[in-house]
């Protein structure tokens, strides 16, 4: 309370403070304190990655994991890249990196755009049952992965995509979708329906109405529906490790492989640097569109 | 431009029932006026007539041919919505060809129609921004010119001005009016304001609880009222409804005593020439008397009373200048009658006066079924 009005005393003084004039009171204090305590906590890891993947060998087993290199080298990196030692061949991460980004684009598009299609036809149209499709579809979302392995290998199985790259992209389109619809259909059941029925009215054909008024409408809740199943299909290891053989494994397989391996030396430094390979892309899609991503959980709480 | 028949129109969810049997028959060019208060089926019937619900019942027909089992996008109907519905993701330009590009008109002919209605509209200015960077005014505008764009055979107008200011409001109904008389188009409109109704339409429909009070010009609507729901909603303020005695005189002609609680008692005589028929029937019954707040003036105290005109004496309650004209409360027969005076007239709450009632513009409904006799 003493707060709040120090801080609207302060306020007027403050030119273009936007009403947060800077008040250091004690619980302001404590919570830029807490704040700081949490992000180091957060960040501790990502140094330790980082500054680890950038030492020779012999200065972690030496030494301290928390110090700066002494001699700084790239050569984990690239030794993770492209020449590491993945199960029985010396190829490093790169092929399955690329397996991996095969595997995460067409999952997440179709994903996607069928939770789009979904979200449209269960929000535009009120069709008997439709209450009850989308309580099966949300169900799924809580189904545990475990559960799923076995049968899941029977179809792939007898669809004859066991142990390919289409077959994961099958499953993850298949695991997805109850999120994607999720997603859409909340969005598009806050989506102005007087847009909607002044398309039909203009002429729009079921797919004109979704890919002329929904679609170009719904960038927010693409970017949350993106980075959502992007970052759980990138970072899937169960369904990778279950589904895929050596030439398919997805890039957390392929990781954890390299970690893994029994022989030999326990590259660190290397297994660092893999670690970080396999944490960028998600990194990247959050860095780009993190402001979406808040803005579109939100869409739909506030009538705008 | 076309004719629209409604026949024995009907709607329910389930067993309720929201609309009854509405049958409405439009010429070409008539400018309808859906009017009644949320709730009364008004909006219903308009998305029956678009192609966005369907009727339980019922027939529709479009310059004769039936439409009700037409897709909405096939029966070359417009509509302006209330929020506009303007696509967000669209230029004015495209949206207004967002119907013409739906139906496959090449590119030159839809450049052509979007210049010649933005043309109309004043809206060439506009052509390149989004809606969001657009008024009221102008959305309102734009969507105009969207359904424009395909020359329908029909318009339809939800609620257009209810999103505007009182100002822009205004103004906008008459350039709508403008519109229509120019494009001599015919036009369904729903509003639930009655000042839009009596000034666009050139006829009402007054629904209620989906039923079709009353069907006809402005002129009938206002003067001729079928009942009392359409005697109280048309007009502002209010038509006065009191019960009243109705007793017959010995030369002919019939008295109307009005006497609540404990009022003196106030007797109107009507000559026998302004007395339908019907209601003769009613003599010794209680009626409903409907008199207009404009049809009481003040009466000069040298004035003699016409033949259509009686003097009545009543107290002044409360004053309401309006600067046009001044609305006066005053008691009559211990009911409180609302009355419309000249604006210059120096009246005092409290004092008693003499009035002059305008018998031709007298109403009587009867006390039970509420309906107009006529």
């Amino acid at each position: 309370m003493a707060d709040a009005q120090a801080t609207a005393k302060a306020a007027p003084h403050a030119h273009g403070a936007a009403g947060i004039a800077p008040s250091f009171g004690i619980a302001r204090l404590a919570l830029y304190a807490l704040l700081v305590v949490l992000a180091f906590l957060f960040l501790m890891p990502v140094y330790v990655m980082v500054v680890n993947s950038l030492k020779p060998l012999d200065e972690i087993r030496s030494g301290n994991l928390m110090a700066l290199p002494q001699a700084w080298t790239f050569e984990p990196w690239l030794t993770a890249w492209s020449t590491a030692q993945i199960g029985v061949q010396p190829t490093g991460l790169r092929p399955y990196f690329i397996n991996s980004f095969l595997m995460v684009v067409p999952a997440v598009a179709i994903s996607t755009l069928i939770g789009a299609l979904n979200g449209y036809v269960l929000t535009q149209f009120r069709f008997r049952g439709a209450h009850l499709l989308f309580a099966a579809m949300l169900f799924s979302v809580f189904i545990p992965f475990q559960i799923v392995l076995i049968p899941m290998a029977k179809t792939l199985g007898i669809l004859g995509l066991a142990g390919t790259v289409k077959g994961l992209v099958l499953v993850h389109v298949v695991y997805g979708i109850g999120f994607s619809t999720l997603f859409f259909r909340n969005y598009y059941a806050a989506f102005p329906n007087e847009l909607v029925r002044s398309a039909r009215m203009d002429g729009a054909s079921f797919f004109g109405v979704l890919t002329r008024i929904l679609l170009p409408n719904s960038a927010p809740i693409i970017v949350v529906t993106v980075i959502w199943q992007f970052t759980n299909i990138w970072n899937d290891f169960l369904f990778g490790v279950s589904f895929s053989d050596f030439s398919s494994f997805p890039l957390t397989v392929a990781l954890n492989n390299l970690v893994n391996s029994s022989t030999g030396v326990k590259e660190y430094n290397v297994h660092f640097a893999g670690a970080f390979i396999a944490a960028l892309p998600t990194l990247l899609v959050y860095l780009l569109s993190g402001k979406y991503f808040v803005r579109g959980l939100m869409a739909g709480s506030v009538k705008g | 431009m076309a004719s629209l028949d409604l026949i024995n129109v009907q709607k329910s969810f389930g067993p309720v029932k929201i609309l009854h049997d509405i049958s409405i028959g439009l010429q070409n060019g008539e400018f309808l006026v859906l009017v009644g208060p949320s709730g009364c089926g008004k909006s219903t019937l308009m998305n029956i007539i678009a192609g966005l619900e369907e009727p339980s019942g019922g027939l529709l027909r479009l310059e004769g041919k039936d439409i009700t089992n037409v897709a909405p996008a096939e029966r070359n109907i417009s509509m302006v919505f209330q929020s506009y519905a303007l696509y967000p993701n669209m230029t004015v330009a495209q949206n207004i060809e967002f119907p013409l590009e739906m139906r496959k008109v090449d590119k030159a002919s839809r450049a052509e129609r979007v210049k010649s209605v933005s043309k109309l509209l004043q809206i060439e200015h506009l052509l390149e921004r989004k809606p969001r960077q657009l008024s009221g005014g102008q959305r309102q505008r734009v969507a105009i010119g969207r359904a424009l764009a395909r020359e329908p055979k029909l318009y339809l107008f939800d609620e257009p001005l209810s999103n505007l200011d009182a100002q822009l409001r205004v103004d906008m109904r008459t350039e709508i009016k403008k519109l229509h008389q120019r494009l001599k188009a015919t036009i369904v409109y729903v509003t639930h304001d009655q000042i839009e109704a009596m000034t666009l339409a050139t006829r009402i429909a007054v629904m209620k609880g989906g039923v079709l009070q009353q069907l006809g010009t402005p002129y009938e609507v206002y003067n001729r009222p079928a009942n009392t729901f359409v005697a109280g909603f048309m007009g502002s303020p209010r038509m006065n409804l009191v019960k009243s005695r109705l007793s017959a005189l010995s030369g002919g002609g019939v008295a109307l005593t009005i006497q609540e609680g404990t009022g003196a008692k106030v007797q109107i005589d009507l000559p026998p020439d302004v007395v339908p028929a019907a209601l003769m029937d009613h003599v010794g019954q209680e009626v409903i008397v409907g008199v207009r707040p404009e049809a009481v003036s003040l009466a000069g105290a040298d004035m003699v009373a016409g033949p259509l005109q009686r003097f009545v004496e009543a107290q002044v309650e409360v004053i309401e200048p309006t600067g046009a004209d001044t609305l006066a409360v005053i008691d009559l027969g211990g009911h409180e009658f609302t009355v419309r005076l000249d604006p210059d007239l120096s009246l005092a709450p409290g004092q008693r006066c003499r009035f002059l009632v305008d018998l031709s513009k007298l109403v009587c409904f009867d006390a039970k079924t509420e309906t107009l006799i006529a």
